[in-house]
């Protein structure tokens, strides 16, 4: 993978929210790489962070109350950051495409199938009606829902809950996008349904060579997607590497514990481990490393001073005072 | 197929709607005291020409034959005679007809054409001027009857400026007054629907995915939003217009114009059980398949809602 080429770079991103004379620091400076043909998952709890910053990714921070208080998202040499809503509106879609967790909320109930996609090529790709139509037949076969284009005439709610997800990354991908969200796009699904439609989205990544940012809050489903892992803790990176690496040696306390939360064949019988307490809002994150007050490796030091995020000759990055310790569980 | 069975389910709640307000009407007017006979009799009549016009009315026979005589007839639209002048009932509602669903016509596309477009700006650009002049408006046309407005206007353009005919029907000018007093109460209700339907679409979730799709703008609110904002204001719209075709008794009355709902009063002042009976079934009627009608446009827009 080291050889792949960098595809989208958050650099430093600092987001907060700002309710009256309350800020919420909902980002706190986070660096992630994304590459071609690789997909990246982004794992945590909710309120950490994951969905923030797919929508910064995309220029779709509601401002106000949203604010990009530092940083920069860098692809295709642009500072995506920089650019104006009309500029951003021609990557939105076109190059940058998003997936969402409940398809049938996220698509419009009123539209056909082949109208929400037709109406990107449209726009898009100044493709006409039949050329639009025939592509967006072809779309369907690639993501799984029948060569014979019948989903172009139905409505959303006409589809099941995997057939409408498939139908929302045909949607995406339409304009064949160079980096795709993927925002917790199985957690509304069947378990069954989901292993389906995480297949398809590698399958597509290989075949499109898109990069892919896969937001979940499930290691599980990360670890059965992913080619590189970054947790995500109180809106900041607490641990990032290749899913190998991440999965055999886990340096942070914090991803131990989202690993030990698993379920896990061979420890059939045995209570699952749960972590104690949950993620601090974004307007009182403690101070130093913001997981301490549910630590169990937590001393003084990590009240008081925030560990920076450090990276070893592997790439193995790491945000932690104690990283690699262990402790009795 | 999902249409076919949606048709013939709303259908059969159209059908069904008109047998249980017949049966309403049919045991009310049995109910209220008084015997149509002998108010057609007069106070003198001996006993034997009460009995004649009974037998006469049918009202002799028992309770439930006169029922199913009555059911009958309605399925025929039939609705017997008045008792004063001994016409048709139908060919009387149908005389006046002509003029109230024109005026309701006028009065229902006053009321959409200003207050979708109006309703719609006020959700989009949300406490902007646009919206103040929009809930001022909303808020005045619910506030003020419309008899009265019918009353100043009359006075503004009939009296003092005379540009309008004051009194009756005769030609299209008359038809002005009385359709802007009717359609400014319903576009003020019209208008609060559009709005508070267009604000709701507008924070679901399909508008964050036509946003990440890179639409502009004016399509993810112009399409997205507004093909879902419109469908409550189709059902509103519907049932405002099943009200007008009822008749604007007050309207009516204030511009001298001979509708519906000047007949129905005339037919209460005089007791005409015949023609108040008949005036009821006939707007519950209309009423009902305005409403049909609405729910068909509604699932032609809304296809979803077929199978819920």
């Amino acid at each position: 993978m080291a050889d792949a080429k960098e595809l989208l770079k958050v650099e430093n991103l600092g987001v907060c929210f700002i309710h009256g004379t309350m800020e919420a620091h909902a980002l706190r400076g986070i660096d992630l790489s994304f590459y071609e043909k690789e997909i990246h998952g982004l794992v945590g709890e909710s309120g950490s962070g994951k969905t923030v910053t797919s929508t910064c990714i995309m220029g779709l921070l509601p401002s106000p109350p949203g604010e990009i208080t530092s940083g920069r998202i860098l692809f295709e040499n642009e500072n995506l950051l920089e650019l104006s809503q009309g500029q951003m509106r021609s990557y939105r879609g076109r190059k940058i495409a998003m997936v969402f967790q409940e398809p049938s909320k996220y698509l419009n109930p009123a539209f056909k199938i082949g109208e929400q996609i037709t109406e990107m090529l449209r726009l898009h790709l100044d493709m006409n009606k039949e050329k639009a139509r025939e592509r967006a037949k072809e779309l369907l076969g690639l993501v799984g829902l029948g060569k014979d284009g019948r989903v172009l005439d139905s409505y959303p709610h006409e589809l099941s809950g995997g057939m409408k997800q498939r139908a929302m990354i045909a949607i995406a991908i339409s304009c064949n996008p160079r980096f795709l969200i993927a925002d917790e796009p199985t957690t509304a699904l069947d378990v069954t349904l989901q292993l389906q439609i995480l297949r398809l989205i590698k399958e597509l990544k290989d075949l499109l060579g898109m990069g892919v940012l896969f937001i979940s809050h499930d290691l599980g489903v990360v670890k059965e997607v992913a080619d590189r892992v970054s947790v995500i803790y109180a809106g900041r990176i607490v641990e990032s590497s290749t899913k190998g690496t991440l999965f055999d040696k886990p340096l942070h306390p914090y991803t131990k514990l989202l690993m030990l939360s698993i379920p896990d064949a061979h420890r059939r019988g045995q209570r699952l481990a749960t972590i104690p307490g949950r993620v601090p809002d974004a307007d009182a994150t403690p101070s130093g490393c913001a997981f301490h007050p549910r630590c169990p490796l937590a001393d003084d030091r990590c009240k008081s001073e925030n560990p920076e995020l450090r990276g070893n000759e592997d790439g193995h990055k790491v945000a932690c005072h104690h990283a690699g310790e262990s402790w009795n569980i | 197929m999902d249409f076919v069975k949606f048709f013939a389910r709303r259908l059969g709640r159209l059908l069904l709607t008109v047998f249980i307000i017949s049966t309403l009407v049919f045991f009310v007017v049995r109910v209220i005291p008084g015997d149509p006979a002998l108010i057609i009799a007069g106070m003198d009549a001996s006993p034997e020409d009460v009995q004649a016009i009974r037998v006469k009315l049918g009202t002799d026979k028992p309770l439930l034959s006169q029922y199913l005589v009555w059911l009958s007839s309605i399925a025929r639209f039939d609705f017997g005679t008045t008792l004063i002048s001994g016409e048709p009932v139908i060919k009387l509602i149908m005389e006046r007809f002509p003029l109230t669903l024109t005026l309701a016509l006028l009065g229902i596309s006053i009321g959409i054409f200003v207050a979708v477009p109006l309703g719609v700006m006020s959700a989009v650009k949300r406490w902007s001027l646009w919206d103040y002049f929009g809930l001022v408006f909303s808020q005045l046309g619910m506030a003020i009857p419309s008899f009265w407005l019918g009353m100043l206007l009359l006075i503004l353009f009939a009296v003092k400026i005379r540009i309008l005919p004051l009194f009756g029907a005769d030609t299209p000018a008359h038809f002005i007054l009385p359709a802007v007093s009717l359609g400014f109460a319903r576009a003020a209700i019209i208008l609060r629907m559009a709005r508070a339907s267009m604000i709701e679409e507008l924070s679901k979730e399909y508008i964050i995915t036509a946003r990440a799709k890179g639409l502009t703008e004016r399509m993810v609110k112009y399409k997205h939003a507004l093909k879902n904002g419109l469908l409550p204001v189709i059902t509103v719209t519907g049932i405002q217009f099943g009200y007008m075709l009822g008749g604007a008794i007050i309207v009516e009355q204030v511009f001298s114009m001979p509708g519906l709902g000047r007949l129905f009063l005339f037919g209460i002042y005089q007791r005409d059980f015949t023609l108040i009976q008949g005036g009821v079934i006939f707007v519950a009627i209309i009423f009902s398949l305005v409403n049909f009608l609405a729910d068909i446009l509604y699932s032609i827009v809304n296809p979803k809602i077929r199978v819920e």
